[in-house]
């Protein structure tokens, strides 16, 4: 089966992001780029797909050069291809999943799975906008009823279902309150959340493998997609701070302070 | 005319759920702004209950969808009945409370009417057509203010930042809207669903929550006495739900569960942002951890540096003692 899996190039989610004084954007300086996160656990959870019912995983990112970097990561994490949507400018949801979605009707994949959100702009949309604007079922949130520290996990399980058949799959999805499965019809688009599974490191092997798999490089124009962001960023801050708090001796300190100071207890 | 829609949502058992009440809260607000009627939508297999449930709460219109493709929830049956029902009405704003369901709906219901979408909004600014939206992004470390460039604006909106609506208000006319023919021939369908079942309080109402991390070793037994002592919900942090201690629900953070409640006590959470994302919100927020220089203390108005099992039994008991004397 063939499957397409993304990776956007967000900052290291360890690091502490400032805004500029004026409010335009945040500090670029100092800060470290990384493979989206969830965008991690989709290629691992493709990756173990492929293992269980061979084929292939595309791995497909869109921005300017330097989201070659995250292409490079997943293809040494062992996907088959990458292709690079060559973009400058500014992308927000919508348009995201306009260009995804010419990009999965030339590549044609079973299922496409997408990080829930990404850790910059936080907003997970894309994934839903895609599925619609297809036609396709989603499965947003997925994720598994075995622990990450399982041995399903450590055997390196896929969590998503296919049927023997080819045209369905199971998926598990977190939700409030618990868990739910459902069965959507492929092809499809699934988000992964974070317990779906632990993503692989590269390994040497596979980042010298990975120098030499195909970047396939489109632009928007070649996709015919108007990728002109709708939302309009005004004005960002940072958020109030908390005023500074105070250490207690002992407990009977804390407890009378919350009953008689805080009055919450 | 323009109208605001907020789509409510019910608990698989039927209930209302809570978080629409702060939705519709966030819907007023939103209607009082732009000088827009405040609609909502309710679909289920049966919603009159519901429905007559949300009368008083200060709607103009409750427009029910029935259907039996709604007796479970899933996006490819929601989302053409809520663009179908928008678009009749001429909704210029589609809202719900940013749940798990909101926000794997929403996003679907604005791909239909080609609208953009703020998600987890915390507050509005502006008037008429010209909204600005506030919402968090990189975790809580910048809020940003955004605006949506199409005709209809789509948007889910995190409930602690808004208080649930009373009621009170004249009641709302109900009107059945019918369920477009496309609701049954979802290409998705429901299979299960494994509830998380619990006597406490839910993590996102409850006005204490007692959270645990990594420094519990997966020894839940002191935080729960505790939250019992307290009423209180419990929490955790993201690395021992990983680890399967703790059911995924009780996740507090950024891509879990956000609270905001009046007391938070975080024992043995070392205070990622990522955590730190689901609950500075909290009015007063106790740290207590063996490391002094945790983050979480940053946030903390009271911290005690000390280990979770001598603190937690000590505070359960003078609480216990307090309230018997």
């Amino acid at each position: 089966m063939k499957i397409l899996v993304t990776a956007k190039r967000v900052e290291d989610p360890e690091s502490k992001i400032k805004v500029k004084a004026d409010g335009s954007g945040i500090v670029q300086e100092g800060l470290k780029y990384k493979i989206n996160p969830f965008d991690e656990i989709a290629v691992e959870e493709g990756l173990r797909l492929a293992a269980k019912h061979g084929g292939e995983v595309v791995v497909v990112s869109i921005g300017p050069k330097e989201v070659q970097e995250q292409l490079r990561h997943a293809l040494a994490m062992g996907a088959t291809k990458a292709v690079w949507v060559n973009h400058g400018g500014a992308l927000d949801p919508m348009s995201a999943a306009g260009l995804l979605k010419a990009v999965l009707e030339r590549e044609k994949p079973d299922l496409a799975i997408l990080g829930k959100q990404s850790i910059d702009d936080d907003q997970n949309q894309t994934g839903q906008y895609l599925a619609e604007w297809l036609g396709w079922s989603q499965a947003t949130f997925a994720s598994k009823v075995e622990s990450l520290e399982s041995d399903a996990e450590k055997a390196k399980t896929p969590a998503i279902h296919i049927a023997a058949d080819g045209k369905s799959a199971q998926v598990v999805r977190e939700v409030d309150n618990g868990l739910t499965t459902l069965s959507v019809k492929l092809p499809a688009i699934v988000t992964s959340d974070l317990r779906l599974n632990l993503p692989r490191y590269a390994s040497l092997p596979g980042i010298m493998k990975a120098k030499n798999k195909p970047i396939e490089e489109l632009t928007p124009a070649a996709l015919g997609v108007d990728a002109s962001p709708q939302i309009q960023v005004v004005k960002l801050s940072a958020p109030p701070p908390r005023k500074a708090g105070v250490k207690v001796g002992d407990v009977q300190e804390l407890f009378t302070k919350l009953k008689n100071e805080a009055k919450v207890i | 005319m323009s109208i605001v829609l907020i789509v409510a949502e019910s608990q698989p058992d039927g209930h209302l759920r809570k978080a629409t009440l702060h939705a519709i809260a966030a819907g007023k607000e939103l209607a009082q702004k732009t000088g827009a009627p405040l609609h909502l939508a309710v679909l289920a297999e049966n919603p009159s209950a519901l429905a007559e449930q949300l009368k008083p709460y200060g709607a103009v219109v409750i427009h029910t969808v029935a259907s039996p493709a709604f007796a479970h929830y899933v996006a490819e049956s929601y989302a053409p009945a809520v663009a179908a029902l928008a678009s009749s009405i001429g909704a210029d704003f589609v809202g719900a409370a940013a749940t798990a369901q909101g926000r794997d709906l929403l996003p679907r219901v604005a791909a239909r009417l080609k609208a953009a979408m703020a998600s987890d909004v915390l507050a509005f600014s502006g008037s008429g057509t010209d909204v600005t939206f506030t919402r968090p992004m990189w975790a809580g470390s910048v809020i940003a203010d955004v605006k949506l460039k199409t005709s209809v604006k789509a948007l889910t909106i995190r409930a602690t930042e808004f208080s649930a609506a009373e009621p009170g208000g004249g009641p709302a006319e109900v009107k059945a809207f019918p369920a477009p023919a496309d609701v049954a021939s979802s290409p998705t369908q429901f299979v299960s669903f494994n509830e998380v079942k619990s006597a406490r309080p839910e993590l996102t109402e409850a006005s204490i929550v007692v959270s645990g991390g990594r420094g519990t070793k997966g020894d839940f037994k002191e935080i729960e006495a505790l939250a019992d002592e307290l009423g209180a919900a419990v929490g955790a942090s993201r690395a021992v739900c990983d680890a399967g201690w703790v059911p995924n629900d009780y996740q507090v953070g950024q891509t879990g569960k956000v609270v905001a409640p009046k007391l938070y006590i975080a024992a043995g959470i070392s205070g990622a942002i990522q955590h730190l994302a689901g609950m500075k919100g909290s009015k007063v927020i106790v740290a207590i951890n063996k490391d002094p220089e945790a983050p979480i203390f940053q946030v903390a108005d009271y911290g005690i540096v000390a280990d979770l099992f001598k603190v937690l039994p000590e505070l359960r008991a003078a609480i216990h003692a307090s309230k018997s004397s």
